[in-house]
């Protein structure tokens, strides 16, 4: 038995779990795999707060605008004001649970990320979210011995378990045994965001399967600003995925350069002479794009100028990847790069106490929109994780109303997981439509061929919950008639008032999908 | 491109007897590795082969699995390796209990880091300690411990997966913890293991394992106080 029941077990969950058990509240803890097993893991480059330990000045005032115009605006300005005031303290607790930040003489280090104009990412070397998962781990542990925190690996989510718009617990399944459980409790969803979605198109993990978020979706549970993909500029193609080259590498001070006239052309140096090749990553990857489009050929990332104490200290992790993966070396050899699904700014929609539109039911972390806007700042989304899961957990902790109702065993039936086949196939599709450029044309041609393929056949449930929650993407984008951000309208190249709004997406219970736009709150001065 | 036999040691459930089975395999892809192949194949099986994955960049170990006699990861070893020998052998590991086809359930693992007590007790900074960030680093793969000879599931050795994390919290470790921290690392690790070193050549996150353990002997066993390197 258990007062909460978290479903994913990366930066968001654990710090969600360790919020909660730290009051006493007991929750159980859901993955399909083991935390070491987390996306969480894979990040690298760092974590923003305003520590201001470089001698720059800089206040949590800069990261809050740096951090709404990084999302050109749609991000809550009190969701943002909260992440941002609280970053610093988050930084010092994770380095309070000693994780081994590099250092100054006498403090944290901090380094330049994309789009932010002071040095405000504390980093690990280039493995910072493994680096930091590993100290949050160890400190779960010493809540699972105590037995607050009941670790559920390899436990697939399987769909929210409802009551009149109230929801009242989940059912589960052990990949292992087959086992299907109704755990009943507040649920708290960190399961990260929808890479499967598009298989071997992200940088991320394929354990992040998107079902999460559409098999909610399809319940009821409303969505955000789907159409808000973000595309990292430097991605590596290897084997069944998009691997990144951590923004760190042009922090650092790597250049990108494409061949014109037979000569190297530093294009982000010269549209972009203040911040150069750290512009946020949507004007780096469409400006890649368009010269792409223009020159034909390859854009290359230029490493080869970077000192070697960079090599050393805080790139080397970088530097054995390119090398195992690529076979050259980037110290002294360009390495051809291109635009990869990163992050999603979009999904679960959680007002700024991380409460989604059914009671009971809350959010955090990657699979939210929150805090991102229509793109999110490298550096900002492990907060955002870290931030968002303490945050949800403290709302849980102060609101909601506890019930101790046993877990049941389920004996029903189980839906069948949806077919590889099928999973390519709208993934095409909803590439053909939400490439780094859109519009009309192609969104509605793609909505076209969702449609024909919807009608082929009868679908199973998680079939069809992935059909509706493609559809809302598709749809969201094709009537957000601007650019914005990670959204690139080429028939609407210029941001529009009319839609510094949240597109939310909604499914009824006879599965019709509605998208609607929801201004964003002004900022409240106690916020 | 690149042809070869996938040669898979199956079985649908714990109870089944194994049995090996050979698949023909082909792909375009030159750096194709273990991983990718997998995944074409189950696109083609009724039956798919199933195993865990999730980074496909070797820095999350769930895809750990004996390949050609060795504890390996599978997105870590490309096809290539095998071509001249037409062939390749995937097995579960084999010091954890098979759950079907690759998948074996480790979470003993998890178990002894739990039975070590592995956690800080109170607030301790590891200023950036070198050891420190080599040690988090750690996979929780279970490599180390399928090629160790002393290791097995329900002994007292918990083998390097839990020396690994113990060498973070020796480099901070507060006054209050030593004396149960000291006695778990000398009963789960240095008690058990005969530094043969075998662990360290298949670690595929490349820790410098033999380097953490000569640095946590030195403060958990013969108490030298831990030295911060620059
Ligand atoms: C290569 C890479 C580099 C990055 N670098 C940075 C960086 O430098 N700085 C930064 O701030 N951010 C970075 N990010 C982004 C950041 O890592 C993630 O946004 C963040 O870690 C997400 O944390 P999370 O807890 O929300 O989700 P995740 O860590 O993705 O965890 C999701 C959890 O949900 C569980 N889950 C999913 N589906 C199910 C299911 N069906 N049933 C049960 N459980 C399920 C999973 O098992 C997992 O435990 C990077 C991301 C990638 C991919
Ligand atoms: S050194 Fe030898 S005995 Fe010790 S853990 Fe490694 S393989 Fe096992
Ligand atoms: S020490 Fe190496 S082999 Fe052992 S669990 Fe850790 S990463 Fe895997
Ligand atoms: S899938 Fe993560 S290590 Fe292979």
């Amino acid at each position: 038995m258990q007062n909460v029941i978290i479903i994913g077990a990366g930066l968001a969950g654990l710090s969600a779990a360790v919020t909660l058990a730290k009051e006493n509240i007991s929750c159980a803890l859901i993955s399909l795999q083991n935390s070491e097993r987390a996306q969480s893991v894979l990040a690298e480059g760092g974590i923003n707060a305003a520590l201001n330990t470089m001698g720059e000045n800089d206040t949590v005032q800069n990261h809050y605008e740096d951090t709404l115009r990084g999302g050109v605006y749609l991000a809550d300005p009190n969701a943002v004001q909260n992440l941002t005031g609280h970053a610093p303290e988050i930084v010092r607790w994770l380095e309070n649970l000693g994780v081994p930040f590099n250092m100054t003489d006498s403090d944290i280090m901090l380094r330049n990320f994309g789009g932010q104009k002071k040095k405000r990412t504390a980093y690990a070397r280039s493995s910072t979210g493994k680096i930091i998962m590993t100290a949050l781990i160890d400190e779960v542990r010493k809540y699972e011995t105590a037995g607050l925190v009941q670790r559920f690996a390899h436990h697939n989510f399987i769909q929210l378990l409802l009551e009149n718009q109230n929801c009242t617990g989940v059912r589960i399944q052990n990949v292992y045994t087959k086992q299907v459980t109704d755990f009943k409790g507040i649920v708290l969803l960190c399961s990260g965001g929808m890479n499967g979605i598009f298989p071997g198109r992200t940088t991320g993990t394929t354990q992040n399967s998107g079902d999460v978020t559409a098999t909610v979706f399809r319940q009821g549970v409303k969505l955000g600003n789907l159409e808000m993909l973000q595309y990292h500029p430097t991605t590596i193609g290897i084997s069944g995925k998009r691997c990144l080259i951590t923004e760190a590498a042009r922090g650092e001070g790597g250049r990108l350069y494409i061949i014109r006239n037979q000569q190297k052309w530093y294009f982000m140096e010269e549209k972009y002479p203040e911040l150069k090749n750290l512009m946020p990553r949507d004007v780096v990857a469409r400006e890649m794009y368009f010269v792409r489009r223009e020159l034909g050929g390859e854009i290359f990332l230029d490493m080869t100028e970077l000192p070697e104490i960079a090599w050393e200290k805080k790139l080397s992790d970088l530097r054995q990847e390119i090398l195992h993966y690529l076979a050259v070396d980037p110290k002294t050899t360009p390495v051809p790069v291109r635009e990869g699904i990163h992050y999603f700014m979009g999904g679960i929609d959680t007002d700024v106490l991380h409460r989604t539109n059914i009671k009971n039911l809350y959010a955090a972390g990657e699979c939210t929109c929150q805090y991102h806007g229509a793109n999110r700042l490298g550096g900002n989304s492990m907060l955002g994780a870290l931030y968002g899961g303490r945050k949800a957990a403290e709302t849980i902790m102060h609101t909601a109303d506890f019930k101790s109702e046993e877990n049941q065993s389920y004996t029903g039936k189980i839906f069948p997981p949806a077919s590889p086949v099928l999973i390519q196939e709208i993934s095409q599709i909803l590439l053909s439509g939400l490439g780094i450029v859109r519009n009309q044309n192609d969104l509605q041609t793609a909505l076209r061929e969702l449609e024909m393929l919807s009608q082929k056949k009868v679908y199973s449930f998680y079939e069809q919950n992935r059909l509706l929650l493609a559809k809302a993407m598709l749809l969201s984008a094709l009537e957000r008639k601007e650019s914005r951000g990670a959204h690139y309208r080429e028939d609407y190249p210029e941001k529009n008032e009319i839609f510094r709004k949240t597109a939310i997406a909604e499914c009824s219970p006879e599965l019709n999908i509605r998208i609607s736009f929801r201004p964003i709150p002004e900022k409240r001065s106690d916020a | 491109m690149i042809s070869l036999n996938l040669e898979i040691l199956r079985r649908n459930s714990p109870e089944e007897s194994p049995v090996w089975k050979s698949y023909a395999y082909q792909t375009e892809d030159e750096n194709a590795n273990i991983a990718a192949a997998l995944t074409d194949l189950n696109q083609t099986l009724e039956n798919p082969v199933r195993w865990e994955c999730s980074c496909l960049q070797k820095k999350c170990g769930a895809c750990a699995m004996i390949i050609n006699h060795r504890p390996r990861l599978a997105c870590d070893v490309p096809l290539k390796e095998f071509v001249r020998a037409g062939s390749v052998k995937l097995e579960p590991l084999r010091k954890f209990p098979v759950i079907a086809d690759l998948i074996v359930d480790r979470s003993i693992l998890f178990q002894n880091l739990k039975t070590m007590q592995l956690w800080f007790a109170e607030e301790a900074k590891t200023n950036g300690s070198q050891t420190a960030y080599e040690a988090s680093r750690c996979l929780q793969c279970g490599c180390c411990l399928e090629i160790c000879p002393n290791f097995y599931a329900g002994g007292e050795f918990a083998g390097m997966a839990a020396m690994t994390l113990t060498a973070r919290l020796l480099t901070a470790l507060p006054e209050s913890q030593k004396k149960e921290i000291f006695k778990a690392y000398r009963k789960h690790i240095y008690e058990g293991c005969g530094k043969s070193l075998a662990c360290r050549d298949v670690c595929p996150a490349g820790i410098e394992i033999d380097k953490l353990l000569v640095h946590s002997n030195a403060v958990a066993v013969w108490k030298r106080k831990y030295r911060h390197e620059k």
